[in-house]
């Protein structure tokens, strides 16, 4: 009964318009990918673990998935958080200080970096919720002053290390995954059962659809506010660790560069609104994934890797029209076509009536 | 009695911003010896001329209670083709000029275009731009491209003479020749009373005729061309161009805007507010200079901070709750006016 309950709701949630939009190009993408690259589906197993280009989409996806994930829950409280990069370039620049230059143990340069970050996310969360500053305003602080504060803890300079245990979040691998591949989906699942099969989401949910009614029906509104903001930040904090430990390096000038920009594009992407209110983490996630498939699509098919940004660019333009009511009115006088009618009709919504 | 209250209210941020920086440049003038010169007052407007080329624009957008995260990106595609046009194609720079001129506007007309007629968020249609900017800077070239032609250097090395050694370069008088012309606009004409009318309030704007779509459009147009005009300093201030100059850039000047006393949720605020979040962010680098011993990225974290400042200060001064109805009054009045003056 749970089950049948689970699936119908998961399929529910699939034929919710948006999440399919994304998973409609997902798999556009991929289908090109078939097509016209030979070798994008071969995976080959090479001591143990995976390779191939679609385990690559994934594995590179990570740090803008687990920004993606954290994004999700912040533009839901009808937020954003522009300050994940530079977040992330403080946490990996913490790590990278702890293990070349202090000797601590090897747990404490795992949580150092986090629990500094989760400060961060307080802070932000602090200055949106209790002191009521426009949320961009508000992380556009620790955006400019982030960069800032990562160079001023490697002093400007670029920390090398070579540490074996460290080095494992990037380059090692469990049941024959990458390690970042286990990271981002262990976070994923995290979140999405707090978030989703607890009542945190809907919380959370009512906060972005009205801070107000929400805060008359109870709900401290402040305090989930926070509670978004330090999650962001920890995810932002562990795409750190995966950057420092991939590079064995902290570079506090360029590591997360543009991360945040990505991670709202996966967001939006994925089908939840800027205005906040219903979410989509699943579509986040899909959305992280269609980015880092049209890169690696573009690599492998030996076009210049510049042109990346114009294709993004054009994605952005296609996510926005097909969320815009007025392009779908517009289209669907066009073709004359019952639009809703249609979409209701497909055959992706399963539930029976 | 509550007009005039208003009116203090109204222009307390603003006199926020002045007073932070007369501070902050007497300061340094009693810190430093030689910081009371006038070469190093003409270097905050030559440094940061392009930086308030774009605040301008930015200021309107913000006014109109939208956002442009484009202008760098902007700023690099103007100079690459400005600086591949003159160098490799060996065109006049006065035809490039223009032609990089227009590739901007264009660019901002298409986002606004985009805005309005779609209803898409100005955050991400114009992430959109950027990429698509940085895209075709980076396709044109990736390589750094200097620039020879004397075309650029003039507008560097000549300028207005004041005295007999210190000279105002013309990148600087471009910037304060736009930033007149942009006062007038936005205090004196009908667009700048219909970019505040939008962003204070959209739908009682609608409500008075104002009309959104020319408005919207147009701001985000005249933020292309600021954007572009940035572009074209920038190259003569660096005497080169490339693709990946100008990242992070829309936030240096968003903070600048910021600073200045422009309420990001648009409808309040002045061009002059604006100026002086520029050369507080001039003072702060030159202080940095002069100190010698800070690194450079305490520059970032002092520009957080004073963000962060006047953040407060706002919050506090719009918090207090005389002043909106107040102003809100003052404001339909002026729109009365404007109507009947027709």
């Amino acid at each position: 009964m749970a089950i049948k309950d689970l699936t119908r709701d998961l399929t529910k949630r699939i034929a919710s318009s948006h999440i399919k939009w994304s998973l409609i190009i997902f798999f556009v993408i991929l289908l090109f990918n078939f097509i016209f690259t030979p070798n994008f589906f071969h995976i080959e197993i090479k001591n143990g673990r995976f390779y191939g280009s679609i385990i690559d989409v994934f594995n590179r996806a990570a740090p803008v998935m687990l920004a993606a994930i954290g994004m999700t829950l912040v533009i839901a409280t009808g937020g954003i958080d522009i300050s994940v990069g530079s977040v992330m370039a403080i946490s990996g620049s913490i790590a990278a200080v702890l293990i070349a230059k202090m000797d601590v143990p090897f747990w404490m340069v795992l949580c150092l970096p986090l629990v500094f970050s989760a400060l961060l996310g307080a802070w932000n969360g602090l200055l949106v919720s209790y002191i009521g500053i426009q949320p961009i305003i508000a992380t556009l602080i620790l955006l400019v002053a982030g960069r800032g504060i990562a160079q001023l803890v490697t002093d400007g300079q670029i920390i090398v290390f070579e540490h074996p245990p460290f080095e494992f979040i990037a380059g090692g691998s469990l049941f024959g995954l990458h390690f970042p591949i286990i990271i981002s989906f262990g976070v994923f699942l995290i979140i999405l059962f707090l978030f989703k099969f607890t009542a945190l989401g809907l919380f959370v949910e009512s906060v972005g659809g009205n801070s107000e009614a929400s805060k008359y029906c109870g709900i401290n509104a402040g305090r989930i506010k926070l509670v978004v903001y330090i999650v962001s930040a920890l995810c932002a904090g562990i795409a750190g660790l995966i950057a420092a430990s991939n590079i064995k390096a902290a570079d506090p000038n360029t590591s997360g560069d543009g991360l945040e920009l990505n991670a709202i594009l996966a967001v939006v992407i994925g089908g939840t609104s800027l205005n906040g209110g219903k979410y989509f983490l699943v579509g986040s996630v899909i959305g992280a994934l269609i980015m880092q498939s049209l890169t690696t699509t573009i690599l492998t098919m030996g076009v210049p890797v510049q042109v990346t940004l114009v294709v993004n660019a054009i994605v952005v333009l296609v996510v926005c029209l097909i969320q815009s009511k007025n392009f779908r009115d517009i289209l669907a006088g066009i073709f004359k076509l019952d639009f809703r009618g249609l979409l209701r009709r497909m055959p992706l919504k399963g539930g029976n009536k | 009695m509550k007009l005039s209250f208003s009116i203090n209210q109204k222009y307390l941020s603003i006199i926020a911003t002045i007073s932070v920086f007369v501070i902050l440049y007497i300061v340094s003038c009693i810190v430093f010896e030689g910081f009371f010169s006038e070469m190093v007052f003409i270097n905050f407007f030559i440094d940061n001329a392009f930086l308030g080329i774009s605040a301008i624009g930015m200021t309107f957008v913000i006014l109109s209670g939208g956002i442009d995260l484009s202008v760098g990106s902007v700023i690099a595609m103007t100079g690459v083709i400005t600086a591949t046009l003159v160098e490799q194609a060996h065109l006049d720079p006065l035809i490039v000029v223009p032609i990089a001129l227009l590739s901007g506007s264009f660019l901002g007309l298409l986002m606004g275009c985009i805005i309005h007629f779609f209803d898409a968020p100005p955050f991400i249609v114009t992430l959109g731009g950027y990429f698509l900017a940085r895209g075709i800077g980076q396709v044109i070239s990736l390589e750094s491209l200097p620039i020879y032609h004397p075309f650029f250097q003039f507008f560097i090395m000549e300028g207005i003479p004041i005295g007999d050694t210190v000279i105002i370069p013309y990148i600087v008088v471009i910037f304060l020749v736009l930033f007149v012309i942009a006062v007038y606009v936005a205090h004196y004409t009908r667009f700048g009373r219909n970019v505040y009318a939008i962003g204070g309030n959209i739908q009682s704007a609608r409500l008075l005729g104002v009309p959104i779509g020319k408005t919207r459009v147009g701001v985000y147009t005249l933020n292309g061309f600021c954007s572009a005009l940035a572009g074209i300093v920038y190259t003569m201030y660096t005497s080169g161009a490339w693709s990946l100059s100008g990242k992070g850039f829309e936030l240096d000047v968003i903070s600048a805007v910021v600073i200045g006393g422009t309420l990001l949720s648009g409808g309040v605020g002045f061009m002059a507010g604006t100026m002086f979040g520029v050369l507080i962010s001039g003072i702060i680098q030159t202080f940095i200079t002069f100190q010698g011993q800070l690194s450079s990225h305490w520059t970032r974290i002092v520009i957080g901070v004073l963000v962060f400042i006047f953040i407060l200060l706002q919050r506090f001064f719009s918090s207090l709750p005389v002043s909106s109805k107040a102003t809100r009054v003052t404001y339909a009045s002026m729109r009365e006016q404007a109507e009947l003056t027709k």
